[in-house]
C-alpha cells in the first residue's frame, strides 16, 4: 500500500477516536488529554532516535522526564523569599565550595602518577581522598538543609520565564545522558538498560528524598504556564493555548528530525544500528556518533518531560512511576513504528488517548465482573478491587510489548526502507 | 564490647542474608545472560511470583493441616521451585524462543523479558494486591538469641529461623551447584554453550536441552530466593526494580555467565550494601577519649542515607563498568 495513503488513513482514523472521546467527554477533557498526549509525543521523539536510529535500550525515560520537571520547577517557580532572606543561601554557597574543594583534590590525587607514585598507591589514595571529602560533604550539607527545611521549607525557584526552565530540563537531561553514555555505549546495549533503569530510579530517590530541593513527598505546585492559565481566561481558552505551545513544539522537532535523518548524518547512524562493524570499517567512530544520538534523545525528554510537568502544574516525585514515564512511551514508539518520526507520534497520540480512557473502562469492566461474581457464585470482591483493576493495565501494557515484538515488530508505520537497483 | 555485637548484628548477619538473596537471583541472571546471551529484566519479578506461589501452598498446606517442625513457607518451597521453573520454560516456550528462532537482536529479547516483567507484575499485583503479607500466618518466628558473656556483652546475637535456613540453603545449593557443573553431563554442556554456542551445537550438545535446564535452575533459584526473603521479612508484591537492580550489579561484578562470580558478586553487593549503611561513629564512640579536643565524633557517620540504598548497586556497577568491565572473574563482555 502506498504509504501516504497508509498515514492518512491512519491520522484520519486518529482523529475520529479523539472526536468521540470530544463527543463524550466534552472540549475541556478532550483537550487535557491531547496536550499531554502532545507531550508525550515529544518523549516518543526522544525514545524514537535512541532507539530507532541507534538502536539504543533507554529503560529510564521517567529519570530524563523528572529531571526536566525538576529543573522547570527551579528555574520558573517563584522566588522564595524566606530562603533568600535567612542565612542558607550563604550556607549553600559554603557547601558549594566545600564540594568543589573536594572534587579538586579527588582530582590531583588521581594524577598521583604524574609525580612518580605507583599506579595501586594512587588508586588507593585517591577512593581514600573521595571517601573523607564526600563524608565532609554530607556532613556540611546536612545542617544547611534542615536549616533551609525549618525556616523556609525549601529553596523555591527563580521565578523565571517557563521557556528558560525547559531549556534548562533539557540540558541538565542531556547532561545526565552523557555521563551514563559515556561509561556504557562502548558495551553491548544490555548494559545501557541495566545503568538507565538504575539511574531513573536514583534520579527519584534525590528528588523524593532532598526536601529542601523539592519539597519531597509535600510536592510543589501550582507550576507557571507558560501561557495564562485557566484562571486567567477559563479551562478550555488556556488548555488550547498550551496545546498551540506544544504544537508548535512538535512541528518544530519534527522537522528538524526529518531533515537530520535524510541528512548525511541519519544516514551513517542507521549505518551503524544496521551493521556496526561495516561502519566502523568505514572510520565512523561508533561510539561517539552513539553518544551524540544517545545526548540528543535525552535532551528531547527533559524537555518533553518539562512540557508535561508543566501542564499538570504540580511537581511530585512520588508521582515518576516507570509504567507511565517510560514503558508507556516504549509502547507508543514500537506500536507506532520505530524508527519513523511520524509513527512515533501517531503512536504517542493513540496510545495515550488508549491508556487515558482504559482507565474507567477497566473500572467499568471490573465492577461488571463484581456484580456477576456476586450474583452466580457468591463470590466477595477484595475490598481494594479499584486499585487492582488498575493493575490489569500493567498487564496489558507488558502483553502489547511482548505481542508486538512478535508479531509487528516493525509497527504500523514502519520505518520506510528505501531500495536502490 | 556491646559495640561490637551490634556490629555483629547489622553488618555481618543482615549482609549475609541480603548477600544470599542476591546471589540465589544473580546466578540465574548470569546463567540465563551467559546461554541465552541477553539480561533477563524478568528475573525480579519471578522472584515475586516465586515467592507468591510458595505462600500459596503454605496456606494450602496449613489448612490441610500440615504441621512442620520447620516454618510452612520453607517447607511449601520446593513445589513453589519446580512451579516456577515449569512456569519459566513456559514463558520461554510461549515468547523467548519464537523471537530466538527469528533471529532477531538480542536486545529485542531484552525489550521482550521488560513485556513479561510487567506482565508478572500486573498479575501479582491484581491477584494479591499491594499490601505486604507475612508467611507466619499460623505460627511464630523463632528468634535465636546467643549471649556471649566471655565479651562482656550485655546485648545478644540475634538471628531468626528463617535467617539460618537462608544461609544453609545457599550453602547446599551453591555446593550442589557446583558438583551439577563440574560433574554432569548436563552441567558441562552448559559451561561448555555458556563459553561457545556455535563451538557447543557442533560437538552434538543438544542446544535446547540446555536451554531448559538453564530456565530450570534460574528459576528455581529464583523462587527460593524470593521465597526466603519473604520469609525473612514479609512478602511484598511490589519488589522489582529494588531487588532487579541489585542483582544485575552482582551479576556483572562477578562477571557474566560465572556462577561463582555470580555468588561473590551477591556477597560483595550486599555487604557493600550494609557497610554503607551502617553508622559508623556507633564503633568510634567508645574511642571517644582517645580523639584530640577539636575532633568531636559526629553522631551520625554513615556513607549512605538508608533512603538512598539504591544507589549503591548502581555506583558499583558503574565502578565495575568503568574499570573491568570483565568482572571480578574475568567473565565475558557481551
Amino acid at each position: 500500500m502506498n504509504t501516504r495513503l497508509r498515514d492518512t488513513a491512519l491520522f484520519a482514523g486518529l482523529l475520529l477516536v479523539a472526536l468521540g472521546v470530544y463527543a463524550m467527554m466534552g472540549p475541556a477533557y478532550t483537550l487535557r488529554m491531547v496536550v499531554e498526549a502532545t507531550c508525550y509525543a515529544i518523549l516518543a521523539l526522544g525514545l524514537t532516535i535512541q532507539w530507532g536510529y541507534a538502536g539504543l535500550f533507554n529503560a529510564g525515560i521517567m529519570g530524563f522526564v523528572a529531571l526536566g520537571g525538576a529543573m522547570t520547577m527551579l528555574m520558573s517557580f517563584p522566588v522564595n523569599q524566606d530562603f533568600w532572606n535567612s542565612s542558607a543561601p550563604a550556607g549553600l554557597g559554603r557547601v558549594l565550595l566545600i564540594a568543589l574543594a573536594g572534587a579538586a583534590l579527588v582530582y590531583a590525587a588521581s594524577r598521583l602518577h604524574r609525580l612518580g607514585v605507583s599506579r595501586g598507591l594512587r588508586t588507593a589514595v585517591t577512593v581514600i581522598v573521595l571517601a573523607i571529602a564526600y563524608l565532609v560533604f554530607m556532613n556540611a550539607l546536612t545542617p544547611v538543609a534542615a536549616e533551609i527545611e525549618s525556616t523556609a521549607g525549601f529553596v523555591g525557584g527563580l521565578g523565571l520565564p517557563v521557556g528558560i526552565g525547559w531549556i534548562a530540563g533539557g540540558a541538565v537531561a542531556g547532561l545526565v545522558g552523557y555521563f551514563i553514555g559515556r561509561i556504557c555505549l562502548g558495551l553491548r546495549s544490555d548494559y545501557l538498560a541495566i545503568a538507565t533503569l538504575g539511574i531513573a530510579e536514583i534520579i527519584k530517590a534525590l528528588l523524593k528524598n532532598a526536601d529542601w530541593l523539592t519539597r519531597g513527598t509535600l510536592t510543589v505546585s501550582p507550576l507557571p504556564w507558560p501561557v495564562p492559565a485557566p484562571a486567567e481566561i477559563g479551562f478550555v481558552g488556556s488548555r488550547a493555548a498550551y496545546l498551540a505551545v506544544t504544537a508548535v513544539l512538535i512541528v518544530a522537532i519534527y522537522i528538524l528530525l526529518q531533515r537530520a535523518y535524510h541528512a548525511p548524518w541519519g544516514r551513517m547512524m542507521r549505518a551503524i544500528r544496521d551493521n556496526e562493524t561495516a561502519a566502523e570499517s568505514m572510520g565512523k567512530d561508533v561510539n561517539r556518533r552513539r553518544l551524540e544520538i544517545f545526548v540528543l534523545g535525552c535532551i528531547l525528554m527533559g524537555i518533553g518531560g518539562a512540557a508535561l510537568i508543566t501542564f499538570v502544574r504540580i511537581f511530585d516525585p512520588s508521582g515518576f512511576v516507570p509504567l507511565n514515564h517510560t514503558f508507556l512511551v516504549w509502547v507508543m514508539v514500537i506500536l507506532g513504528g520505530a524508527g519513523n518520526n511520524l509513527g512515533a507520534i501517531f503512536g504517542a497520540l493513540l496510545i495515550y488517548i488508549v491508556w487515558t480512557m482504559s482507565e474507567p473502562a477497566t473500572l467499568f469492566a471490573f465492577h461488571l465482573m463484581e456484580q456477576y461474581g456476586r450474583d452466580w457464585f457468591g463470590w466477595q470482591p477484595p475490598a481494594d478491587l479499584d486499585s487492582r483493576a488498575l493493575q490489569m493495565r500493567v498487564f496489558i501494557i507488558g502483553l502489547t510489548i511482548t505481542l508486538v515484538l512478535r508479531y509487528a515488530p516493525r509497527g504500523l508505520m514502519p520505518e520506510p526502507v528505501k531500495h536502490v537497483d | 564490647m556491646n559495640e561490637l555485637v551490634f556490629f555483629i548484628n547489622k553488618v555481618v548477619i543482615a549482609g549475609s542474608v541480603i548477600g544470599s538473596i542476591y546471589a540465589l537471583g544473580a546466578i540465574g541472571v548470569t546463567l540465563i545472560f551467559g546461554i541465552l546471551r541477553f539480561a533477563h529484566f524478568a528475573h525480579g519479578d519471578m522472584m515475586t511470583v516465586g515467592a507468591g506461589l510458595s505462600l500459596v501452598v503454605a496456606v494450602l498446606l496449613a489448612e490441610a493441616g500440615v504441621s512442620t517442625p520447620l516454618p510452612i513457607g520453607f517447607v511449601a518451597m520446593p513445589i513453589a521451585m519446580v512451579l516456577t521453573a515449569l512456569l519459566a520454560i513456559g514463558l520461554d516456550r510461549t515468547f523467548y524462543k519464537p523471537l530466538r528462532d527469528a533471529g532477531v537482536r538480542p536486545v529485542v529479547l531484552v525489550m521482550a523479558s521488560v513485556g513479561i516483567m510487567l506482565m508478572m507484575q500486573g498479575l501479582v499485583r491484581l491477584l494479591a494486591g499491594s499490601s505486604t503479607r507475612s508467611f507466619f500466618f499460623s505460627e511464630r518466628k523463632d528468634i535465636f538469641r546467643i549471649d556471649l558473656p566471655f565479651l562482656e556483652a550485655r546485648r545478644s546475637l540475634v538471628i531468626t529461623e528463617p535467617q539460618v535456613l537462608l544461609i544453609a540453603f545457599t550453602v547446599v545449593a551453591v555446593v550442589a551447584l557446583h558438583f551439577f557443573l563440574t560433574r554432569t553431563r548436563h552441567g558441562k554442556a552448559m559451561r561448555a554453550m555458556s563459553d561457545n554456542a556455535d563451538l557447543a551445537r557442533i560437538t552434538g550438545i543438544n542446544t535446547e536441552q540446555v536451554v531448559w535446564m538453564t530456565w530450570i535452575i534460574g528459576g528455581g533459584l529464583a523462587a527460593a530466593g524470593g521465597t526466603l526473603l519473604s520469609l525473612d521479612v514479609t512478602f511484598k508484591p511490589d519488589l522489582s526494580f529494588n531487588i532487579i537492580l541489585p542483582i544485575f550489579a552482582a551479576a556483572i561484578v562477578g562477571g557474566i555467565g560465572r556462577p561463582y562470580g555470580a555468588i561473590a558478586g551477591g556477597f560483595l553487593v550486599g555487604f557493600t550494601e550494609t557497610l554503607a549503611i551502617f553508622n559508623w561513629s556507633i564503633l568510634l564512640r567508645p574511642f571517644d577519649a582517645l580523639f584530640p579536643a577539636w575532633l568531636e565524633v559526629p553522631a551520625n557517620l554513615a556513607f549512605v542515607p538508608t533512603e538512598y540504598k539504591i544507589t549503591i548497586p548502581f555506583f558499583i556497577l558503574v565502578a565495575v563498568l568503568v574499570w573491568r568491565p570483565t568482572g571480578l572473574f574475568k567473565g565475558r563482555v557481551l
